[in-house]
């Protein structure tokens, strides 16, 4: 047994604290035999100092400095032994330079988290009023890595068959609504897995669950006066960390039990987890903001800094971190793994992605390291890789990321041609018949699964206010409504916000259907952003990163005040989900290769066979043959979709069918709930099987079968 | 000392753990475990009726129990408060022990 080797005696003292070298690697703390073992590289410090606090003590009750000859090349090692596991909280001290032009900002007085810690204490219950005085805020802890998972595995779904729900931990439960125990919290997400399986979803893509501090920035709205703060979470203070506050049992710091907890039953019951993971930036912000762990750890190392020493802000928020640094490249690759194997994560979303492709000076890469690392790295050998490509420092790679035959991407194009579309602007169907494909035009050798189609995601309108909003309007955001985008591409549908007029409200109901119908019938992985199936506004701010209040938690009452919405949505995802012949791995050909006499993919118009492209057109049609599903290794139903964006009703002639089948309706937006759309396989036979009038501003989904 | 232990080493093991398991008491309840262990007892079962909290690392001496007796090793919680149950709930550690009413 390890506890009776010799390997770990304690050769030194410090303070009646026993302690002896340790092992460089891994970084971070690590448990071993009667001790934990400290590991913290730092380029350029003189000296390192490890600071011990019993858990929440106001001083350390230790602080031992790293003897010289405990460092080997810039690593600084100790085993210290008979710690309290359970209750230790550590950070350092590091001395060295101050000197900003050489890149250095070391600063002794500073107590520093490890940017290897696993937890964080300090921000334990969200919006719990911290202590500005602590010496130590943000303060590193242990993890156990003691979790039963059982059988569990990382669930390996087909990427072509994923539905991705895009969610905030706090907002999907904190709606008083949502009637469960412990709202906001991972706990909460696991009572309501009933709901997101009746949805149909099989993928939750979590905003940022990587510890940061919903206190930064926090200021008071001029509007309301409710207080503003940091609800995306985009901004890391621990990478390896989730987030105390999103767990219910965050104060008695088992938040990693607890999410692992979710993770578990969510695979069981087939939902995969995605990340968001931000790499781009820390929340120490610029040369005025706190430091927090690696600015005073090894500012040179970790950001990107111009000649004069001060912060790239490719991120737009204040800092960059120097992805492609060997060391930071490394940490990158070491976090990922630890979620990847630690966690059972089985994808992940970055922001800002093409910043990750960018050289230490800043210019982009052809051929960037750390993307090139993650693509071919064993570990994540099967998890999900889906990049945001493009950055606030004007690099735009929506299909040209560089892939390595692994990533994804969010389609900007699919959402801005599908928005164009739908709001009757003109010349669009050609762009609309590639983002229908897959983008073809866009990843032609990566195939239909490189695009994450998209229409709304928590950046932006909520696809309610898609149809309520021409304008953005973030007054309470307290920036004078500067903040945000302004090509929204929104259509109000004749009156600005709230109305009670009932034609406009049937047509923003019918404008949603639309989406989600064209969503769900799109090559590619679609992702709904949370509550788009119930409606929900976001009363037109399309920039909600600090509103902790109704903006953003789903209402759970609208399940009942827009049921309508709500059955189509569940009605639409799964009938992705039952047609494989919407979720083909590869492009289309546009010819016929298993014989069945259709070929896979065939546009029409109001004439059969015959689509128009032209300028003008606002509307046309589209039949997968279900011969081909899958490239033609399972069998499925014949799908026919009619999309008029036209302002008046236009028939469209249906393409013949093989005699032995005939077409079903599915669904028909332009019809009253519960006529829009029917159960799966409940499809009632048309009447006319040569022509259908397709309503205004409607999508019409038959079957052959 | 915030709770009591009174341990039967037979097949069947049972302790009572009485008001806090704080990290201190923790480890006097881990230390009860690890004699226990060497009876290799079939079931643990514990009395926890009066049992106000629970702490991280209270939960994790149940995790120990089982690695240390293996996972044949039944465990048994008895008449625990509704907080020591939520607590047992989101942390997943419900699906390794038997939630009972009583133990006869």
């Amino acid at each position: 047994m390890i506890d009776n080797r010799i390997d770990y005696y304690p050769t030194h003292e410090h303070e009646g604290i026993k302690f002896r070298r340790g092992h460089t690697l891994p970084f971070g703390a690590t448990m071993v035999a009667n001790g934990v073992n400290f590991s913290v590289y730092s380029s350029s410090a003189t000296s390192c100092t490890l600071v011990l606090f019993d858990r929440g003590a106001d001083q350390p009750f230790a602080e031992i400095p790293f003897p010289d000859e405990f460092r080997i090349g810039n690593v600084y090692s100790m085993i210290v032994f008979e710690l309290d596991y359970e209750r230790l909280e550590y950070g350092y001290r590091m001395d060295g330079p101050f000197n900003p032009a050489a890149g250095h900002r070391f600063n002794s007085s500073v107590i520093l988290s490890d940017p290897y810690a696993k937890v964080i204490s300090g921000r334990d219950t969200w919006l719990a009023k911290p202590n500005w005085d602590n010496v130590y805020p943000y303060r590193s802890r242990l993890a156990f890595e003691d979790f039963d998972w059982e059988h569990d595995h990382p669930l390996e779904t087909p990427v072509e068959d994923l539905v991705i729900y895009e969610m905030h931990v706090r907002g999907f439960t904190q709606h008083p609504s949502s009637k469960v125990k412990n709202p906001g919290t991972f706990s909460a997400i696991r009572a309501k897995i009933p709901y997101l399986k009746e949805l149909g979803i099989n993928c939750i893509e979590l905003l940022p669950i990587y510890e940061f501090d919903e206190w930064e920035n926090s200021r008071q709205s001029p509007t309301t006066g409710e207080t503003l703060v940091n609800y995306w979470g985009y901004s890391t203070v621990n990478f390896f960390s989730p987030k105390a506050g999103y767990a219910a049992t965050g104060k008695f710091g088992m938040q990693v039990d607890e999410l692992k907890t979710l993770i578990k039953e969510l695979h069981k019951n087939g939902i995969e987890v995605m990340l968001d993971v931000v790499f781009n930036h820390t929340a120490e912000g610029d040369h005025r903001g706190p430091t927090i762990s690696f600015r005073g750890i090894d500012n040179k190392t970790y950001y990107m800094l111009t000649p004069e020493g001060y912060y790239f802000n490719f991120s737009g928020t204040g800092n960059t971190l120097n992805c492609n640094n060997p060391v930071v490249r490394n940490m990158v690759l070491d976090c990922l793994r630890y979620w990847a194997s630690e966690y059972h994560i089985d994808g992940f979303r970055f922001d800002l992605a093409a910043i990750l492709g960018r050289a230490q000076d800043g210019s982009p890469l052809s051929n960037p390291p750390l993307l090139e690392s993650l693509a071919y790295d064993p570990i994540l050998a099967k998890c999900k890789l889906v990049a945001e490509a493009w950055d606030a420092g004007g690099l735009y790679q929506v299909g040209s990321f560089p892939a390595y035959g692994r990533w994804a991407e969010w389609n900007g194009k699919y959402r801005d041609n599908v928005r164009k579309f739908l709001k009757s602007d003109p010349g669009e169907v050609g762009g609309m018949i590639q983002r229908i494909m897959g983008s073809p035009d866009l990843y032609h050798q990566r195939g239909p699964t490189a695009s994450i189609n998209f229409i709304t995601c928590h950046d932006g309108f909520s696809l309610y206010d898609l149809f309520a909003y021409n304008e953005k309007h973030n007054e309470a955001n307290g920036e004078n409504n500067n903040d945000g985008a302004n090509d929204n591409n929104s259509w109000n549908c004749g009156w600005e916000g709230e109305t009670d007029d009932p034609k406009i409200n049937f047509l923003r109901h019918k404008q949603i259907k639309n989406a989600l119908a064209i969503l769900m019938v799109s090559q590619g992985i679609p992702m709904v952003l949370m509550g788009d199936e119930v409606g929900r506004t976001q009363k037109g701010n399309n920039n909600t990163y600090c509103q902790d209040n109704e903006l953003n938690w789903f209402d759970w009452s609208q399940l009942d005040t827009n049921a309508d919405l709500y059955n189509f949505a569940r009605n639409m995802i799964n009938f992705r989900r039952q047609h494989p012949v919407l979720r083909s791995p590869t492009h289309f050909q546009y010819w016929d290769s298993v014989g069945s006499g259709y070929p896979d993919i065939s546009f029409h118009g109001t004439k059969a066979w015959n689509c128009d492209r032209s300028p003008s057109s606002r509307s046309f049609a589209f039949l997968l043959c279900g011969d081909h599903a899958k490239q033609g290794i399972v069998k499925d139903s014949m799908v026919y979709v009619a999309m008029n964006m036209y302002w008046n009703g236009l028939h469209f002639e249906l393409p013949a069918l093989p005699p032995e089948k005939k077409w079903y309706l599915f669904a028909n937006t332009d019809m009253p709930s519960p006529a829009d759309i029917c159960e799966n396989g409940k499809e009632s036979l048309l009447d006319n099987q040569h022509e259908f009038l397709v309503g205004a501003r409607s999508v019409v989904v038959l079957i052959g079968k | 000392m915030s709770f009591q232990i009174v341990a039967e080493a037979k097949k069947i093991a049972k302790i009572t753990l009485v008001g806090e398991v704080d990290s201190l008491s923790a480890r006097e309840f881990q230390k009860e475990i690890e004699k226990l262990a060497a009876e290799s007892p079939d079931e643990l079962i514990l009395f926890v009726e009066n049992l106000s909290f629970i702490s991280s690392a209270g939960l994790r001496v149940l995790i120990f129990a089982k690695q240390k007796m293996g996972t044949g090793l039944a465990i048994y919680i008895v008449k625990p408060q509704e907080s020591v149950l939520e607590t047992l709930e989101k942390t997943g550690l419900l699906h390794s022990v038997n939630v009972v009413d009583q133990y006869l």
